[in-house]
């Protein structure tokens, strides 16, 4: 695209379909705590697959 | 829906129900004030004709074309279709505890939400073994089929009862065990009590650890005093120094507040990331706005502009390899959470509840002391279902605010205390917060799309 450049892959809406498995971490958005966004956190079901792809078979 | 916004150079468009993030040129910013599905094969002709008096007729064409695909391919205007998920994992097992394992505080930090420990209560407490085991106990068997928990200590001053968090990590360790649980711990101090003993413990047992402290020393002491009214800093950054070094850096993060003192607080970040340490964060006072050190409205435009200078600052470091995460900018565009997550963020009163020294549970950290937000008592193992539910429907659809907001799936509804606190009800947004919110995402966005144009 010319006019256009998007920067992300976009995929809200299959991970409506695939997530709420609840295993990643409670997240208080509070100043006197964690105090960050959701969006900051990251996916733990991702960061296990991704882990397993990296590590040797 | 669709946000967009100019800021240092870019031209952004979010698109909100997909989660898009577009950099756009002028012809297309402008195009979106003026076109909106459904489309047409081609641009209407008074929309050409409307543009056509800044840009040339075949860009206009192509720029309709692009902005017709985008739709079309589901990143642009995009539907809305999440409200149907609000029921999964509505009755969501718990997951994470905070242990306020001591009320009582060393210091007096002038802006102090616990009101120095006291939270609602008449007098400060301290959490006994006997009390900690039977929080353990309902966490353990309230998480269900959950694997991953979260124990996390706090205050006043959790090491103020350093020989009872000792007791029940152990506890919690051998118990988890059994139970076939993951249980990871955090613990947030304000350094006074750290010694060698205490650092190791940490860096042995918990996952991350939350360090308290303002920035330079004249802004922190300032504000978070002793009894005797001497700042902490000195103390503080010694031993945060230790112990961040002893875990090689990671899994722990330095946490300040700004007030009206400083709102030039990129300064105090600053000083911070040049006294070594590279997790961040620091956030708006949040208080009643009679308290002296409060930020207002009026404190607005000079906060936004203050985001700025940091958001580039940072951005400048990053582009030359250096640089440290500053929590509030860092945001992943493709493996954040899921939506089901996104439609209730932190999951108080769900996910998550605290416990006080008297083993009374609370929907958080935030509303304990509360006699209305009381959900129950770990000492007999019961829970009030009414209010679990109420916190459970507490999501961006149930609070009227948030429907329309651009920032929901970033923000989540914001924070159910901070919006009961300051409005009586925990679904009505705290607004104060949310401009703030909004402002750090643009920024945090507008760093994304600035890196994305190096490669
Ligand atoms: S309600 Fe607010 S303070 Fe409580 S856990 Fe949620 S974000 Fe944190
Ligand atoms: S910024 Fe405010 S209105 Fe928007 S989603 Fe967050 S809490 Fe709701």
């Amino acid at each position: 695209m010319k006019h256009v450049k998007t920067i992300n892959e976009a995929n809200l809406k299959e991970t409506a379909e695939t997530g709420g498995c609840g295993k990643c971490q409670a997240s208080c958005q509070s100043a006197c705590k964690t105090s960050c966004t959701v969006a900051n956190q990251k996916c733990e079901s991702k960061v296990q697959e991704n882990q397993k792809l990296k590590s040797p078979a | 829906m669709i946000h967009k916004y100019k800021l240092c150079g870019y031209n952004i468009v979010l698109d909100i129900n997909s989660g898009a993030v577009h950099v756009v040129d002028e012809l297309v910013y402008d195009m979106l004030d003026n076109i909106s599905p459904p489309f047409e094969a081609s641009c209407s002709e008074r929309v050409a004709n409307k543009l056509s008096r800044f840009y040339d007729k075949e860009e206009i064409i192509t720029c309709y074309e692009e902005i017709r695909k985008l739709h079309e391919s589901g990143t642009l205007f995009s539907e809305d279709d999440y409200e149907k998920f609000t029921e999964q994992s509505a009755d969501a097992p718990l997951k994470a505890m905070c242990l306020i394992v001591e009320q009582d505080c060393n210091l007096r930090c002038e802006y102090c939400f616990a009101e120095a420990g006291k939270y609602g209560f008449d007098e400060c407490a301290a959490m006994d073994f006997k009390v900690g085991k039977k929080a353990i106990d309902f966490l353990i068997k309230n998480s269900k089929e959950r694997k991953n928990l979260e124990i996390d200590f706090f205050g006043g001053e959790p090491l103020m009862n350093f020989e009872v968090v000792k007791k029940i990590t152990e506890y919690a360790r051998s118990k988890g065990k059994r139970a076939g649980k993951i249980i990871r711990f955090t613990l947030t101090t304000n350094g006074i009590l750290l010694d060698d003993e205490k650092i190791n413990f940490i860096n042995k047992e918990m996952s991350n650890v939350v360090l308290s402290l303002d920035g330079r020393k004249e802004t922190n002491d300032r504000v978070r005093k002793r009894l005797d009214g001497t700042g902490c800093y000195d103390k503080a950054i010694s031993e945060f120094k230790t112990l961040a070094d002893r875990r090689g850096h990671e899994n722990y993060y330095i946490r300040g507040t700004f007030t009206k003192y400083n709102l030039d607080f990129t300064s105090d970040v600053y000083h911070l990331y040049e006294q070594g340490f590279d997790q961040i964060s620091i956030e708006p006072v949040i208080g009643k706005p009679d308290m002296p050190c409060a930020v207002s409205d009026r404190d607005l435009p000079r906060i936004f502009s203050e985001y700025e200078i940091l958001a580039k600052r940072i951005l400048a470091d990053k582009k030359r390899g250096k640089g440290f995460n500053f929590f509030h900018f860092m945001l992943d565009l493709d493996q954040g959470p899921c939506a089901i997550k996104r439609l209730r963020g932190c999951g108080a009163g769900s996910e998550y509840v605290a416990v006080t020294p008297d083993g009374g549970i609370y929907p958080c950290h935030q509303f304990a002391g509360f006699p209305e937000y009381k959900m129950g008592s770990v000492l007999d193992g019961e829970m009030d279902k009414a209010l679990k539910k109420t916190f459970a429907g507490s999501h961006i659809y149930s609070k009227s605010d948030c429907v329309d907001c651009w920032a929901k799936f970033y923000c989540s509804g914001g924070c159910n205390a901070n919006n009961y606190i300051f409005n009586g009800d925990i679904r009505m947004p705290h607004r104060f917060s949310c401009l703030i919110q909004k402002k750090r995402l643009e920024c945090a966005i507008m760093m994304k799309a600035a890196l994305a144009d190096e490669v």
